[in-house]
């Protein structure tokens, strides 16, 4: 009858999601801390047409949460809103506490926030090992002076990035891959390395665009392992895009489905199954043809 | 023969000068995706500012060296900030107009300032002349191979080790994913800046040293046969850029001494299009992947 009939099987976590102010709910764990995202009446508009539009959404620290919507919901602009890719033009964004209007992206980078992207987008000619130290960047200021004149403090720093970063690519596999150029890996290991780039600028959320996109199952599946292993590990966390509904329906604990560019459901996983206007907005109104429930 | 190794060596220096001023464009262009046709002017700017140090202020040659080196780092990264940071979401065609602008500008300023008589550039470097058997290479030609070879490992150094310089490809393949990476975008353009003008005051050293003369529109030719040394070696690549400019030099030497001077502008441009006909990015400039 739905699209999320051959789901029924997989058993999410079992978290149990409590209420939160402004009508959210978060993991019950993660209650009485303050909440790393807090998305308040967001929206955006391009020329006259609005692609998001009331946009509210409570993460929990060590929540996994899913944005879920038929395509073109505006689920990608609700991540470049979050990264300040795009302006908002209303509402207010709290990252763990601090509200992130007119900082830069790279600012939010400092702030807690990382991202990966529908289509990869690796720096292909740089080496994997060079990717993530880009993006442990964050972790410590050089100044101009130290890396021209390679004073003993840059080369401590470059030891210890290089350490960091065998680490992170060790955590997923991908140790002997470090010397590799980036653009010449096989696709998942692509997919991988974009998380590990992420997770190198030590984020406390970080979203994750279509990560499972053009995965076999096996690949999904291993997928899945990892993101609860970044959350446990890491103790941050995830929100992703996904059409893959039986990774999110197994993984997320909170689910917020797009339609339209609206906030059409909001809740577990069991919920947002047997939620009629979920069913709607992937298949359409009775009568009508299901095709674009694909997705 | 004797003919032949002393031009290779006179195209060697001036190949050195057009690839201290390519690198420059092909910095820019790989990290703001802009021509900085304003950039030939800085070498103006430059030569003016060792001119007046050393004739006018009477100060000594390595001062009025830092001087000119100081003054166009800062102007590049000025020029940066007032006229190309408020573009950056505009259409490449934009700022193209206003980096011809911006240059127009300089020359007038500069006309404004010096007039318009050439003025010659004071000796600067006593290097005696180096005799090898019946060769006899210049000293200042000597120097400027020399402090050029420095400068491009250094360059290269700076680019492939450091932390800034990693910042900075990244920025050159993705703008977006290396703010998220948390590369201050702004910050890493204006260190581009920084560094392809200062390489822009270096050459102007060198340019005066061996041309003498400067009036406001001296930065213009060697400023389009830098950028077109650039375009030749790749834009965007910076080993392109340090083989285009010394491949242009040699290529125009060899064309006066053997062709003929009038003719040698018309031979160089004339390869230059050869090869962009079979190698549209440049000899060692990367095929760009569509995204689709």
């Amino acid at each position: 009858m739905s699209v999320f009939d051959d789901v029924q099987n997989y058993k999410s976590e079992g978290s149990h999601l409590v209420p939160y102010p402004s009508g959210a709910v978060i993991p019950q764990r993660d209650l009485g801390k303050t909440p790393v995202l807090e998305a308040l009446h967001l929206g955006v508009d391009f020329g006259g047409l609005t692609a998001v539009d009331d946009f509210s959404l409570v993460v929990g620290r060590t929540e996994i949460a899913g944005l879920i919507g038929p395509n073109g919901a505006g689920k990608t602009t609700v991540f470049n809103l979050l990264t300040n890719i795009y302006q908002p033009t209303r509402g207010n964004i709290m990252l763990d506490g601090y509200s992130t209007a007119g900082k830069t992206t790279a600012q939010l980078s400092h702030m807690g926030i990382a991202r990966t992207f529908q289509n990869i987008r690796l720096f292909s000619n740089m080496s994997v090992l060079d990717n993530v130290k880009v993006g442990l960047h964050n972790n410590t200021p050089e100044s101009l002076l130290a890396a021209v004149t390679h004073t003993f403090g840059y080369r401590k720093w470059e030891r210890q990035a290089e350490s960091r970063a065998m680490d992170l690519l060790d955590f997923f596999g991908m140790a002997d891959l470090a010397g590799e150029a980036a653009g010449s890996l096989p696709y998942g290991a692509q997919r991988r390395l974009e998380i590990v780039r992420a997770l190198a600028t030590n984020p406390k959320l970080i979203l994750l665009d279509e990560p499972a996109a053009g995965m076999n199952p096996s690949e999904t599946a291993e997928l899945m392992v990892n993101i609860r292993r970044i959350r446990d590990t890491f103790q941050i966390a995830v929100m992703l895009i996904e059409h893959d509904m039986k990774l999110v329906m197994s993984i997320c604990e909170g689910i917020c489905v797009l339609d339209h560019g609206k906030v059409i459901a909001k809740g577990s996983p069991d919920e947002i199954k047997a939620n009629p206007r979920v069913i709607e907005a992937y298949l359409g109104k009775k009568k009508e043809d299901g095709d674009h429930a694909e997705g | 023969m004797i003919q032949l190794v002393e031009t290779l060596i006179s195209g060697l220096t001036l190949g050195s000068i057009y690839a201290l001023i390519a690198l420059g464009y092909t910095m820019v262009y790989g990290i703001a995706k802009m021509l900085n046709f304003a950039h030939g002017d800085i070498i103006m700017i430059g030569a003016y500012a060792v001119i007046v140090s050393v004739a006018t202020l009477r100060l000594p040659a390595v001062v009025a060296i830092l001087i000119s080196v100081a003054v166009c780092t800062l102007l590049g990264v000025t020029i940066e900030f007032l006229a190309y940071r408020p573009l950056r979401q505009s259409p490449p065609l934009t700022v193209l107009i206003t980096a011809i602008g911006v240059s127009y500008l300089l020359q007038n300023v500069a006309l404004l300032i010096f007039g318009s008589e050439q003025k010659s550039t004071p000796r600067m470097f006593q290097i005696p002349d180096l005799k090898l058997g019946a060769v006899t290479i210049s000293g200042v030609a000597l120097l400027t191979l020399g402090v050029t070879a420095v400068i491009m490992i250094a360059l290269t150094l700076f680019i492939n080790k450091t932390r800034m310089g990693k910042a900075m490809r990244a920025v050159s393949e993705d703008k977006e994913a290396a703010e998220l990476m948390g590369i201050s975008v702004n910050k890493t353009i204006t260190v581009t800046f920084a560094i392809g003008s200062a390489l822009a005051a270096v050459a102007s050293i060198f340019f005066g040293a061996t041309y003498v003369y400067i009036k406001p529109t001296t930065g213009s030719m060697p400023g389009i046969k830098a950028f077109t040394a650039a375009v030749f070696g790749g834009i965007g690549s910076v080993p392109g850029a340090m083989l285009g400019g010394i491949l242009l030099g040699v290529l125009e030497q060899l064309s006066k001494t053997y062709i003929s001077t009038l003719w040698s502008d018309a031979i160089v441009f004339g390869v230059l299009v050869l090869v962009l006909v079979v190698k549209p990015s440049g000899l060692l400039g990367k095929t760009v992947r569509e995204k689709v």
